[in-house]
């Protein structure tokens, strides 16, 4: 298999917020890293880490969050070595983000005109009548009819679809290298959520950036992404192509969540099957796997303290005692089987 | 825009001719008869049904109500019971003297309070928030009387440097720096009175804007903190506070009856508290009516700075 280039590496990242005299620790030693030209998909439920690690990276948390690493390297420069100044001159330049709810990540006093050109003059340097006209072809790129009138526009008046593919547009129009999408399509209905996603992998391919895209729906990533992280806790807790992940899923978690997603079959009604319990507060986070309280296969040394990685392939690791093949055999027989009482 | 506009000057007319009414009926409730005022009890009861007669006190109130009412519209706002002036002249003479004071202390208020509330906001929980909102609270605890009393204290009696009383020394009617001797320390008072209560306005509302998501994305976006503050934030906030621009305008002329009457300042404030001591009725429904017109206004006024500020409601219509 060829190396391919890391476009953006961090190894040992910890986030921790100070709430009044508690410690929250969101993001525990999580190393990720993001290849050039693909799309890598961080899945996990609410409150996993994933989005305060990607904001993490980007440096826009609040200023209560404590944020160290060992290295969050982004093409040749480590991020925590530059300074504030040029890291925010890097934010929607070099790395852009996107957001979860459109409906209230613009400025509802301000035209969708004034949005995009604020950036591209900022970043671009360009001059007023300049920016306007590259708005315009932003605009078109993302799908939106008529951009000439939508400019001078308040956000109020566009949908939330709409919306989301103006913030795109903001995002890509500096050709940013790196483009974090945080949950773009959770606010949106099914049929604007497919649009969005399209529309991301065709800017894509087109522009050949990089893309993170945080979600909580392994469904929709399925298709769209080369790889996947899966996070719970604040960890990691397995990470492969998507293939991988799909087809030889090797810890409990991602297992589950595969198990969960709904498959519709004509005329067959099933139930849906949720994984069991709550997701781990963060506040006193367990010391053993924090997967351990809500898996099937869980046994006395999973609470005693954090497993290593296991390597299946140069692509794949998982965090878990057990083996891949363990897991079958064990569910083969029943042992792991839930108690569904 | 025009349309809403009108709507909202259709509504406030009747919502003043109900004022009316209700002033009207409370002062017609109130224990004591205009007659008391201008009668004593030594007077035999013939003389005291011919006053009633004369002032048409004797008619049915709804007669009398809209023979006030008519009166009002004509600009004539009666009578004096006590000094049998015209009330509508004492006004003319009165309210500018008022409108000198407060306008000049509403307006420093208004935007120290911007300049501070803005720089309390933004660096919440830091020593600067700290400070103006213990300040501000401090303000807020604070009754006017006794901090003009202080002042009068230190000034006028201790340091004898300003006096304490009147807007002009007599004799010296044209000279503006004495105008400003006398003008300084209800100045004072009046700022004082109104800051603390827009700062903090001010403060929260800049709180609340920081905290929406549209200053996160921004932040995504490289804007630097100049950025996110003048361009952002700024007209976000300022916003509610435009509309409450348009909320001050009964303060021009109740704005400072108490500073007013402290310091002898020959504004609406002693006329009022005068009046309303020697059961002056027709003074006291005048004013309370000219200031509860004045709210509805004033109401008006900021609905429709809200309206030419605020894309949202313009297109209301």
């Amino acid at each position: 298999m060829e190396q391919k280039t890391k476009l953006l590496e961090v190894k040992n990242l910890n986030t921790t917020f100070q709430m009044q005299k508690n410690l929250v620790k969101a993001v525990r030693g999580v190393d990720i890293h993001v290849n050039k030209g693909e799309i890598l998909s961080v899945v996990g439920e609410s409150g996993s880490g994933k989005s305060v690690l990607m904001k993490s990276i980007m440096g826009i948390l609040p200023e209560n969050a404590q944020i160290t690493a060992e290295q969050i390297r982004f093409e040749s420069n480590d991020i925590q070595n530059i300074s504030k100044e040029q890291q925010r001159k890097m934010r929607g330049k070099e790395i852009a983000m996107i957001f979860q709810d459109p409906m209230t990540a613009l400025n509802p006093l301000k035209t969708i005109g004034q949005h995009l050109c604020e950036v591209l003059i900022r970043h671009r340097g360009m001059k007023k009548a300049e920016a306007t006209k590259e708005a315009v072809e932003a605009l078109k790129k993302v799908g939106i009819p008529s951009p000439e009138s939508r400019l001078k526009q308040y956000p109020h008046e566009f949908s939330g679809g709409m919306r989301q593919r103006v913030l795109i547009a903001m995002a890509l129009c500096c050709n940013p290298k790196l483009l974090i999408a945080d949950e773009p399509t959770t606010a949106l209905d099914v049929t604007i959520q497919a649009q969005i996603l399209e529309l991301l992998q065709e800017l894509q391919e087109k522009e050949h950036m990089s893309i993170v895209l945080i979600t909580h729906d392994l469904g929709v990533v399925a298709s769209l992404s080369n790889r996947i992280v899966v996070m719970y806790g604040g960890l990691v807790m397995e990470e492969g192509l998507t293939d991988e992940i799909f087809y030889h899923p090797s810890h409990p978690y991602t297992r589950a969540l595969l198990h969960a997603i709904p498959k519709p079959v004509t005329g067959v009604k099933e139930r849906l099957e949720p994984i069991p319990g709550m997701a781990p507060s963060l506040l006193n986070p367990p010391s053993g796997c924090p997967f351990a309280e809500r898996c099937n296969f869980a046994t006395k040394k999973c609470l005693e303290g954090l497993p290593e990685y296991r390597k299946y392939s140069d692509t794949q690791r998982a965090m878990c005692i057990f083996t891949d093949e363990q897991l079958d055999q064990m569910k083969e027989k029943g042992e792991g089987t839930h108690v569904k009482s | 825009m025009a349309k809403y506009i009108l709507k909202r000057i259709l509504t406030a007319i009747p919502m003043i001719l109900i004022i009316t009414i209700i002033c009207f009926t409370l002062i017609h409730m109130a224990p004591y008869d205009a007659i008391d005022s201008m009668t004593n009890p030594k007077m035999s009861q013939e003389t005291i049904d011919l006053i009633r007669a004369k002032y048409g006190y004797d008619q049915p109130v709804y007669i009398q109500y809209i023979r006030w009412i008519q009166g009002m519209l004509g600009g004539n706002f009666g009578y004096s019971i006590v000094t049998h002036q015209n009330i509508a002249d004492d006004l003319v003479a009165r309210i500018p003297n008022t409108i000198k004071l407060v306008l000049p202390a509403y307006l420093t208020a208004y935007i120290l309070s911007i300049i501070l509330g803005l720089v309390a906001g933004s660096h919440k929980n830091k020593w600067q928030d700290k400070l103006i909102d213990g300040l501000a609270s401090i303000g807020i605890a604070t009754p006017t009387f006794w901090v003009a009393m202080l002042l009068i204290y230190f000034f006028g009696y201790k340091l004898k440097v300003l006096p304490i009383l009147g807007m002009h020394t007599i004799g010296l009617e044209s000279s503006f720096a004495d105008y400003m001797r006398h003008f300084i320390m209800p100045y004072i008072v009046l700022t004082l009175g109104f800051l603390p209560d827009s700062i903090r306005y001010v403060r929260s509302s800049t709180i609340t804007q920081y905290a929406e998501d549209y200053v996160m994305v921004q932040n995504a976006f490289g804007a630097s903190k100049k950025e996110i503050m003048f361009k952002h934030v700024c007209k976000n906030v300022l916003l509610p506070v435009i509309t409450k621009l348009g909320m001050a305008l009964p303060m021009l002329v109740t704005g400072a009856i108490i500073t007013e009457t402290i310091f002898g300042w020959p504004g609406i404030g002693p006329y009022f508290i005068k009046a309303i001591q020697s059961m002056d009725y027709p003074i006291v429904m005048a004013i309370l009516v000219l200031s509860s017109t004045l709210v509805i206004l004033g109401n008006l006024l900021s609905d429709i700075l809200y309206c030419v500020t605020d894309p949202r409601i313009r297109e209301m219509g």
